[in-house]
């Protein structure tokens, strides 16, 4: 992947002897995944960090020339694994936008329902994962017996756990399970009465809290400017939150707070994700009772062909701004399209706030970034 | 009332008759040395098996529980795996310290066997020294990690070996100055004095105060010696995804595995020798009816239930809190453990000067 | 400020662009020499454009077309930035010394599209082998072996 000649001449320009260049990933425990991280250290500090992407390279963007407007939704539930509903509901917003389809109510609410279950799933998966970087193994089985909820509900609705592939140009591929919103009031009474065990294994944990604050910060320019979005920019002041700025679907008619952090830290970071898993439960609990009857898909053509021009989308996954942007030539399949994904912008963030360091900061600055691979590379 | 001492009396009586006292003496080291090599693995299985089983309820689920009855021998099917796998040796590494490092770690671990008294007159050698004995012989361990960390000729295993030695080294002090409280209240360094001193009361409850916070200092250094969670930063996993140890596969792995076990077996044996009497059954002062009847329960009883007391409070930790990040463990030490302990000492010196003790 | 408003005031400082309002957004086109003034304009003038959202790269066929998504976290609004350049020796400059995230945006660029970055400080392949031959986002790209026709 890198030339070692290349990373011999970039420690020398430090000008100090006795550092070290260890190579983090692919296959380290804390990377999730396949991030390759190139990290020089002085002794236990952190000199730099240089990332090395691609291992999960699957060029979606070219794949995605080749497929028609309905077939490339599917493709971006492999981007971003972990909150693939949202990834899906950004593209058939794309496809909505360009034809003028008018959705049907009903499936307007069942899509920002499953886009907040997404959104709580993926968070509790990364409270898991980073309360494990930091070396507590114990809440990450705490989360997943919320998560396991989720994926429960997910597969009666979609027959499908992780790549849910529920959303067509229009609407709903099918109409809702029958036992679905029973189902998710019981999940909404578990999550409620089982939060509090976060905050006594986690939140008020002595050693998370002096691991995590005060670590990695970053100022609200920079957070701007190095185009982050999400739980990473929220917990710098900056107000990003697609779902309040440009509400898409119903998001208009249902209240909740975009949850703003100051301090910038890992912990805020953390403080974040925590409070908006509670917020997505109040935008759940809003809408679950309210499902109108009706078609859950629009009447569409057979044959999707957006007019030329250029599209861009964008919704709030579960890590931030998930941008769409197709350029049609008028034909079936998309000329250009264009992922724009938080992740990837999140991750160039990395070696300035996580240089300086040591090694165990690197942990938690990259655990609360929440990085997810695929959404990376693509 | 059953007692061990009756066996190894009639057994050392029985060598002494048959055999001259040259050939006695060299048999009873070979029972010795069998004894504690069983030990060493019947110790081995039941605490790997505990931890599991402890972790799994802590995490709520079920922990192992397909080989055998409820998954009692899931420890034994590992090490069959672990003697079947490959013994790798990385390129570069240096051979000799590289296969030497686990045995170090491991012959540390025998070692410090010698002095503790598993039960009434059961003792492999009442040195009159016990304490400073252990004391000396446990810092010996982190010859044996930097040895592994050193000779693997990986970074992951250099940056853990050295995290090890400054952190077994800094908290070497706190658990020795813990120890040494205990050693003012009794006066003596001889284990079996340290534990008939606690006769009629356990240090812990006789030592006001200063002993219970003896105890704590000596939790926390004796975590953080055997390098657990929250002080395993020698082997943190998501940092050096296995530290010192990264190298090592199979028997080889195995030893260091064990010998981090056996180090808790052993500091939680001395912390209860020290802290809660050993073998010595609960006794409270004058109470002559309710201390014959705590007598009738053996006392090799009393000390392996201490013992594995400890033993679940070290993996309570483990399976609580988070990893502690390096410079936080040496401020933790230096600016925090070491005065309270210096302090500590003071204050128990004057109590044992003033008898202000039961 | 409505798009008229955001035409004079670009007008001004590149006056050869050319404006298209077909879109959701303004898409303002410029010459790839005036790009970068005009980037930093908009970043530190009136317009305070701090937060660039996307910068990608089309191929279309004749040319390559920089696009630059541009917004603002105070006012909100977006408009896209164009950029025509030379197919065969594409040469544009750097914005990401205006913002940030332009630097690993940019990498990705140059290695899926070849576009090269003047004054770029790190202009390494990032997802990419080291040895890659060829640029796959392009329309006439050619893998035989990983590349399904459909």
């Amino acid at each position: 992947m890198y030339n070692q000649t290349e990373i011999i001449k970039d420690t020398s320009e430090l000008g100090a002897d006795g550092e070290l260049v260890i190579n983090m990933g692919p296959q380290h425990p804390a990377t999730h995944g396949v991030l390759h991280l190139v990290v020089t250290l002085n002794g236990e500090t952190i000199k730099k960090i240089e990332p090395h992407l691609g291992f999960i390279h699957r060029s979606i963007e070219k794949m995605c020339e080749s497929l028609t407007y309905r077939q490339f939704i599917y493709v971006t539930s492999r981007m971003d694994y972990l909150s693939s509903h949202i990834n899906n509901l950004g593209c058939a917003l794309l496809v909505e936008k360009g034809m003028q389809i008018e959705v049907p109510d009903r499936a307007k609410y069942i899509r920002v329902i499953l886009s907040e279950l997404t959104r709580i799933a993926s968070h509790e998966l990364w409270l898991g994962a980073m309360a494990m970087d930091l070396g507590a193994f114990t809440p990450f089985f705490y989360a997943f017996r919320e998560r396991e909820m989720i994926t429960d509900i997910m597969e009666d609705t979609c027959g499908a756990r992780l790549t849910m592939n529920y959303i067509v140009p229009g609407g709903l591929m099918y109409d809702l399970h029958p036992d679905f919103q029973k189902k998710v009031k019981a999940f909404i009474t578990q999550f409620k009465s089982k939060v509090t065990e976060y905050e006594d294994l986690v939140t008020n944990n002595i050693i998370f809290q002096s691991r995590t604050k005060g670590v990695g910060i970053l100022s609200a320019e920079d957070a701007i400017s190095y185009g982050c979005t999400g739980p990473v920019a929220r917990a710098s002041g900056v107000s990003c939150d697609i779902r309040k700025i440009y509400p898409y679907e119903v998001y208009d008619k249902v209240e909740f707070e975009e949850v703003i952090e100051t301090a910038g830290d890992s912990f805020a970071r953390y403080i974040v994700r925590v409070k908006e898993m509670n917020q997505s439960i109040r935008i759940i609990e809003q809408l679950i009772d309210n499902i109108p009857e009706g078609d859950f898909v629009a009447k569409t053509k057979n044959v999707l062909k957006l007019p030329k021009g250029e599209f861009y989308s964008r919704v709030e996954t579960a890590r931030g701004e998930f941008g769409v942007y197709v350029v049609s030539e008028g034909g079936t399949t998309p000329h250009r399209i264009k992922f724009r994904s938080p992740g990837f912008s999140n991750l160039s963030v990395l070696n300035h706030i996580a240089a300086g360091g040591m090694i165990g900061d690197l942990m938690a600055s990259m655990g609360t970034l929440d990085l997810v691979i695929p959404d990376i590379d693509r | 009332m059953f007692s061990l001492e009756g066996i190894t009396t009639s057994v050392q009586d029985w060598l002494f008759m048959k055999f001259n006292p040259t050939m006695a003496l060299a048999m009873e080291c070979i029972i010795v040395i069998l004894l504690s090599i069983s030990l060493f693995a019947l110790l081995g299985l039941v605490l790997v098996l505990m931890e599991r089983k402890v972790a799994a309820h802590i995490q709520i689920r079920l922990g192992p529980n397909r080989v055998g009855p409820g998954g009692m021998f899931q420890t034994v099917a590992d090490t069959l795996k672990l003697i079947m796998k490959e013994g790798l040796v990385p390129d570069m590494a240096d051979k000799f310290l590289f296969n030497l490092a686990p045995f170090v770690v491991m012959m540390v671990g025998m070692l410090l066997l010698a002095p503790i008294a598993f039960a009434k007159n059961f003792q492999i050698w009442d040195i009159n020294i016990g304490v400073l004995y252990i004391s000396a012989v446990s810092s010996l361990s982190v010859i044996g990690i930097l040895m592994a960390g050193w000779a693997s000729n990986n970074k992951y295993s250099l940056l853990g070996a050295m995290r090890s030695g400054a952190q077994i080294v800094s908290y070497e002090l706190s658990a020795g100055f813990a120890v040494l409280t205990i050693v003012v209240l009794t006066g003596s360094l001889q284990l079996s004095e340290i534990v008939k001193a606690q006769e009629n009361g356990w240090w812990i409850f006789k030592g006001h105060i200063p002993a219970l916070i003896a105890f704590v200092l000596y939790i926390i250094a004796v975590t953080a010696e055997t390098n657990r969670a929250p002080f395993d930063l020698a082997e943190a996993e998501s940092e050096l995804t296995a530290g010192f140890h990264t190298e090592y596969s199979g028997m080889r792995f195995a030893l260091f595995f064990l010998a981090e076990y056996i180090n808790i077996f052993i500091v939680c044996a001395i912390g209860a020798t020290l802290f809660f009497g050993g073998w010595m059954p609960l006794h409270i002062g004058h109470w002559e009816a309710f201390n014959h009847i705590m007598d009738y329960i053996p006392s090799s009883v009393w000390f392996m239930g201490k013992t594995f007391f400890l033993i679940f409070l070290i993996m309570w930790f483990r399976w609580t809190f988070p990893r502690l990040r390096v410079d936080q463990l040496l401020n933790l030490e230096w600016k925090y453990l070491l005065p309270i302990s210096l302090f500590n000492l003071l204050l128990v010196a004057v109590i044992a000067i003033l008898g202000w003790h039961f | 400020m409505t798009n008229e408003e955001i035409k004079e005031y670009i007008s001004s400082l590149a006056p050869a662009a050319n404006y298209d309002e077909t879109g959701e957004w303004l898409n303002i086109l410029v010459e790839p020499t005036a790009l970068k003034p005009l980037m930093a304009a908009l970043r530190t003038g009136k317009m305070q454009m701090n937060y660039l959202f996307c910068v990608t790269c089309v191929d279309f066929k004749t040319h390559l077309t920089m696009v630059y998504h541009l917004s603002a976290t105070t006012h909100r609004q977006s408009i896209v930035i164009k950029a025509n350049v030379n197919r065969d020796a594409p040469v544009i400059e750097t914005v990401c010394d205006i913002w940030r995230t332009a630097e690993f945006l940019e990498r990705e660029v140059f290695e899926m599209f070849g576009v090269n970055f003047t004054n770029h400080p790190d202009l390494r392949k990032l997802i990419l082998e080291d040895d890659f031959k060829g640029f796959p986002l392009r329309k006439d790209f050619e893998d035989p072996i990983n590349m399904i026709k459909l």
